[in-house]
């Protein structure tokens, strides 16, 4: 854990009313750092991001600290005024949807411009042909074309281009992608994930990515975060998390994801059971109700077991190496 | 898009066409012989069937209502059949009258709902939200002529700010005229705003939960900017629809409140020419009417084209 800290987020409460979406959410990330954050929907992984960005809708509330580089005191406790400075500026967020994620009546090129004008001192032109280069970047064709186009005049990958050219605009910190290729054809997919680790490798950026797809974060992340019942029960570095899952969860979906498993037995396993709704969770470990191996104990919280936040598991009956999977 | 502005043209002629059919067929099937109503109960049906002859009410219905729709074609609305005045001039003065009353109405209902609208969406979680729309819903159950009896009582009769009734041309007596144009103006207007309030907030509601507006929040925009910036203009789309028919309910309270705050308008000509039995006035009156919703509907149509690039489907 070395570089500079960039996000940290310590004791993250989400709650709506009485309800409990995310629970003691605690990680880090450093500068230049790459981590995903797995799960199942439901599990509070895009709570997590918005949170992060102060983009909670109104009725949902946020207790804990998330402190960024750069910006003095917790997140969570400043005014909209000063977050709209922060947003976009040193956090950007890509979001799942490209299809409706930007305006449709306004031209794609002022869309990306607009978000240099906020937050930098130059003239329309200037932004605007900063806007046309930063679609040159994320490989949109003919992009001074492009940029005068309107967002129905392009294709599904081309908009979640656009929506990155906009997130990367002013060379954030932090870049938060919330699925930002699940609603994608699988071509378009490795485009948009390359484009990705390009954008926040040449800036230096954290990345932190929100998937379902453990395939993704392999090929995109260096550290991963395992989320379940809005809490993070696994954490640490993608290769030995994925080879030695410890937590009965993470190796529920590994298996679940295991397609050359998968061919000898026909089937994909899968947990038993789903994702109960928000705030429903069991008490004690959240997974219990799901899991093979739960026992008495695992009705009471099971700790956190490992050298830091970063690296860990909490489970009263971790994996071990039987629980090898892939090559 | 020229394709659909010709397309959206040749629906409004049809429905020109097929809507002079209709007017025409509800007057024929009317009871009532005008002439004998002109004449009245003692004249002689020598007399009566000289003026129907005078009429052309003599022919049959198919040549009766060529020669009007030819007549219309030349802006020739024909003679009243009991001032034996010429038609046409008589309604361009007072369409002139109405629609002073109706725009200035929807200017007002415009001014008073947009701003009332997008403070009740933005805080509709609020008390203040939530009040105003109680209010608002108050404002819709109120007819026109309601509210223009309630504001004559207390700014005309009460008060005495303002005349309660009459009507002067602008370029007579400009200060007159606008006095005299308020209350009724208001009446109408106020209703129409109460309605439009409730589109306004909901169209804002709607849109403020739109995954765009949430990218420019992403971007660093406040959220009354972002509703600025990306909301309005695609709020303004249910908005203008909702806008192009209530002008059409306007036109029609027109006629009411005309009559309450005895103005010269379409309305009470309307109203005079059906008292009278004056069936060619009330005829061109309502195909004027008719008319002039059409051409709201046309307009409203084109708007969306300029609002809405996703439907400028031709365009590069």
């Amino acid at each position: 854990m070395s570089g500079q800290r960039v996000l940290q987020v310590e004791g993250l409460d989400v709650s709506v009313g009485r309800r409990g979406l995310l629970h003691d959410v605690t990680f880090s990330i450093d500068r230049g750092e790459r981590v995903g954050l797995i799960g199942e929907s439901g599990s509070g992984k895009s709570l997590t991001g918005l949170a992060v960005l102060g983009l909670l809708p109104e009725d949902v509330h946020a207790r804990g600290t998330v402190a960024l580089a750069g910006v003095d005191g917790n997140l969570l406790e400043l005014d909209e005024r000063r977050l709209s400075h922060i947003r976009g500026r040193e956090v950007a967020m890509v979001f799942q949807e490209p299809m409706t994620a930007l305006n449709p009546t306004s031209r794609v090129g002022d869309q990306v411009a607009e978000a240099i004008l906020l937050h930098r001192r130059c003239s329309r032109g200037e932004a605007r042909r900063a806007a046309v280069e930063l679609l040159d970047q994320v490989a949109l064709p003919a992009p001074a074309e492009a940029a005068r186009a309107y967002p129905h005049q392009l294709s599904g990958g081309q908009r979640q281009r656009v929506v990155l050219a906009i997130a990367l605009a002013n060379d954030p910190e932090l870049l938060v992608c919330d699925e930002p290729t699940t609603a994608l054809d699988v071509t378009v997919q490795a485009l948009v994930l390359d484009l990705v680790v390009r954008g926040v490798t040449a800036r230096d950026s954290a990345l932190l990515f929100i998937t379902h797809d453990l395939s993704v974060v392999a090929t995109v992340c260096e550290r991963v975060l395992v989320m379940y019942g809005g809490r993070i029960v696994e954490a640490g570095p993608v290769e030995e998390v994925f080879r030695r899952p410890r937590h009965r969860y993470t190796q529920g979906l590994l298996e679940a994801s295991d397609l050359e498993q998968a061919q000898e037995h026909t089937r994909l396993r899968t947990i038993p059971g789903s994702v109960p709704p928000a705030g429903r969770f069991p008490a004690g470990c959240v997974f219990r109700n799901r899991c093979t191996h739960a026992t008495r104990e695992c009705e009471t919280l099971p700790p956190w077991t490992g050298p830091s936040p970063e690296q860990g598991y909490a489970c009263f009956h971790p994996a071990h190496e039987t629980a090898q999977v892939g090559s | 898009m020229l394709l659909r502005i010709l397309r959206r043209t040749g629906i409004l002629l049809a429905s020109l066409v097929a809507s002079t059919v209709l007017v025409f067929a509800f007057m024929a099937v009317l009871p009532g012989d005008p002439a004998r109503v002109a004449l009245g109960v003692n004249a002689s049906d020598e007399a009566v069937g000289q003026l129907r002859r005078e009429f052309g009410l003599d022919r049959p219905l198919a040549a009766q209502y060529l020669s009007w729709i030819g007549g219309l074609a030349r802006f020739d609305l024909g003679t009243s059949y009991i001032s034996h005045a010429p038609i046409g001039p008589q309604i361009a003065d007072r369409l002139m009258v109405t629609l002073w009353l109706v725009v200035t109405a929807m200017v007002i209902a415009l001014v008073v709902a947009v701003p009332l609208g997008t403070v009740m969406a933005m805080r509709h979680r609020r008390p203040s939200g939530v009040l105003l729309s109680a209010l608002s819903q108050v404002g819709v159950a109120v007819p026109a002529f309601l509210a223009g009896i309630l504001l004559i009582t207390v700014f005309a009769i009460g008060l005495g700010w303002l005349p309660a009734n009459g009507w002067t041309p602008p370029d007579q007596d400009p200060v007159m005229f606008v006095k005299q144009l308020t209350l009724p103006a208001l009446s109408l207007g106020i209703v129409q705003a109460a309605v439009l309030t409730r589109y306004v907030r909901s169209a804002i509601l709607d849109v403020m939960r739109e995954d765009y507006i949430r990218t420019a929040r992403a971007k660093g925009l406040t959220p009354t900017q972002a509703l600025r910036r990306h909301g309005m203009r695609n709020a303004s789309i249910p908005v203008i629809t909702v806008l192009g028919l209530q002008l059409a309910t306007l036109l029609i309270g027109a006629v009411v409140v005309e009559r309450v705050f005895v103005i010269p308008g379409l309305g009470s000509l309307l109203l005079d020419a059906v008292s009278n039995r004056d069936l060619i006035v009330v005829q061109d009156v309502v195909m004027v009417l008719v008319l002039a919703v059409l051409v709201v509907n046309f307009v409203v149509d084109l708007l969306y084209l300029v609002i809405d690039p996703r439907l400028q489907v031709s365009s590069r």
